[in-house]
């Protein structure tokens, strides 16, 4: 079992430490490899895209030349789990945010996808969420968050924000809003971890 | 939404806000139109300013808080963060800052401090700051503070790697002096460098800096930008380097591939060349002591 962590840039090492800690707590074993590079991501059972910027990252992803090796690991079904700026790129469309800086999108998952959703910094919160698949609120933080405006039908809604959409997943790729790597609880890792060790 | 379900502010999303920035270039603009080339070359956040550091070092006088009509305009005209300066101490600048939306407020050596014993007390702030540091004790005593994020101080607008190298090197080295110490030991340091005894176990304890450790001051080439992450830097700021480069344009992008391939000297080969000169700079040691920035603070 081979989990890949898109290293390009953001919080890499906060997703390898909490991919570390839920392989843990379930007592299983993977290696963990991080991708700057092409070549590797056709070797990895898992997928995860940290936050960051999601300009920065959507340009470099093109420039490395990822960006196919992603496309065709979704379509081999390869769990895909994608935070904050993970969550951009793999929406199929943008709002005029994104629009404006041409930013590149893999469209893995039907949904249109509003950058900043929630405004600058400033307003940046942490909030317990009720998510679907989980049994009890989850501290959820939210850094100049984007936000799911449309799902298409196949995508199903794990976790909303008043008409925000701000967990969902569709087939193998999972999408969150907000950034599970940042605290202790490992429920969100968890469930992804499900999905490669059923 | 219910409004009071959300937490602003905490430390978890300012230093959370810090970590999105890791691995990226953070690039000194002083226009809408700059802070557009440094989006479109891959910056991860741009620092807003009415001039670069060189420029600031020229013009002498007191340097303050940019023109708060050039830092709204900057954001507006970009979508990833915005940073903006405050002089050291002057929370009056950094409370206008933040109600301008600036995303990160940098408490800088680079303009003229308005306190010459007190930092901000950022803790008072809902976002995050960024200190400059050169040694450990100057950096856990700014995140005591509320800091969210250090940076070398190096010394800005000189072109000069140098002090950044030797900042970098020197927190480094006395996090890893810490390594194995005894409890009364660590309680020795955290005297000797004038810092909370917490800050010094938990920084002993994890190795590294409680908080993003990013490289600034000096860097002018794609190389000086991979010579610091390969020192362990987070990431780097470029201030006057970019556009006071020959082609900024070119500059900003090889700055930003030098740093995702810091460690593979063929990449690093190809995106420096033919990018055209750098920006000339002025060597350290040229400079009178009463114009050097980094001994601002405390």
């Amino acid at each position: 079992m081979r989990i890949g962590v898109i290293a390009i840039q953001g919080d890499v090492s906060e997703h390898v430490e909490s991919l570390e800690r839920a392989l843990a707590e379930r007592g299983a074993t993977a290696e963990i490899v991080t991708i700057k590079h092409k070549g590797i991501v056709p070797t990895c059972d898992g997928l995860v895209f940290p936050g960051g910027e999601s300009t920065t990252l959507g340009r470099l992803i093109l420039r490395e030349g990822i960006d196919e090796e992603i496309k065709q690991a979704k379509e081999k079904g390869v769990p895909i789990l994608g935070t904050c700026a993970g969550m951009i790129l793999l929406a199929r469309a943008g709002d005029s945010q994104v629009e404006k800086t041409h930013q590149y999108l893999l469209g893995l998952m039907d949904i249109r996808v509003n950058r900043n959703s929630f405004g600058r910094q400033f307003e940046s919160f942490e909030i317990d969420l009720d998510v679907s698949v989980l049994d009890s609120p989850y501290n959820a933080v939210f850094i100049r968050a984007p936000a799911i405006l449309e799902a298409g039908e196949n995508v199903k809604v794990l976790a909303s924000i008043d008409d925000k959409i701000v967990a969902a997943e569709q087939d193998n790729v999972l999408a969150l809003a907000f950034h599970p790597e940042l605290t202790e609880d490992m429920r969100i890792h968890q469930y992804f971890l499900d999905k490669l060790f059923c | 939404m219910e409004l009071e379900k959300l937490r602003h502010g905490t430390e978890l999303i300012k230093r959370g806000f810090a970590k999105m920035q890791k691995g990226g270039v953070i690039m000194d603009v002083t226009t809408p139109e700059e802070a557009k080339i440094a989006e479109e070359a891959g910056a991860v956040a741009v620092m807003a300013l009415h001039a670069v550091p060189s420029d600031i070092r020229k013009e002498g006088g007191v340097a303050r808080m940019a023109d708060p009509q050039v830092t709204a305009d900057i954001i507006a005209s970009v979508t990833i963060p915005v940073m903006a300066k405050a002089r050291i101490g002057h929370f009056v600048e950094a409370e206008i800052l933040q109600a301008l939306g600036s995303d990160m407020i940098d408490e800088s050596e680079v303009l003229t401090p308005a306190d010459e014993e007190f930092h901000i007390d950022k803790t008072q702030f809902t976002v995050p700051f960024v200190c400059g540091a050169r040694n450990l004790g100057e950096a856990l005593r700014r995140i005591n503070e509320g800091a969210a994020m250090i940076r070398t101080k190096g010394e800005a607008g000189t072109g000069d790697v140098r002090e950044a190298v030797r900042h970098m090197k020197q927190i480094l080295g006395e996090i890893r002096t810490l390594q194995g110490m005894t409890k009364e030991e660590l309680i020795m340091a955290a005297r000797d460098i004038e810092a909370p005894i917490e800050l010094v176990m938990e920084t002993a304890q994890m190795q590294r800096l409680p908080v993003v450790n990013f490289a600034a001051g000096g860097i002018a080439t794609p190389a000086d930008a991979a010579l610091m992450m390969r020192l362990g830097a987070d990431g780097v700021f470029v201030g006057s380097g970019i556009f006071k480069a020959e082609k900024p344009e070119v500059m900003a992008k090889a700055i930003v591939e030098a740093v995702n391939n810091y460690n593979n000297p063929e990449v690093l080969a190809e995106v420096s060349k033919g990018i055209g000169a750098g920006m000339k700079g002025i060597s350290v040691d040229s400079i009178p002591e009463d114009q050097v920035l980094q001994t601002r603070g405390w």
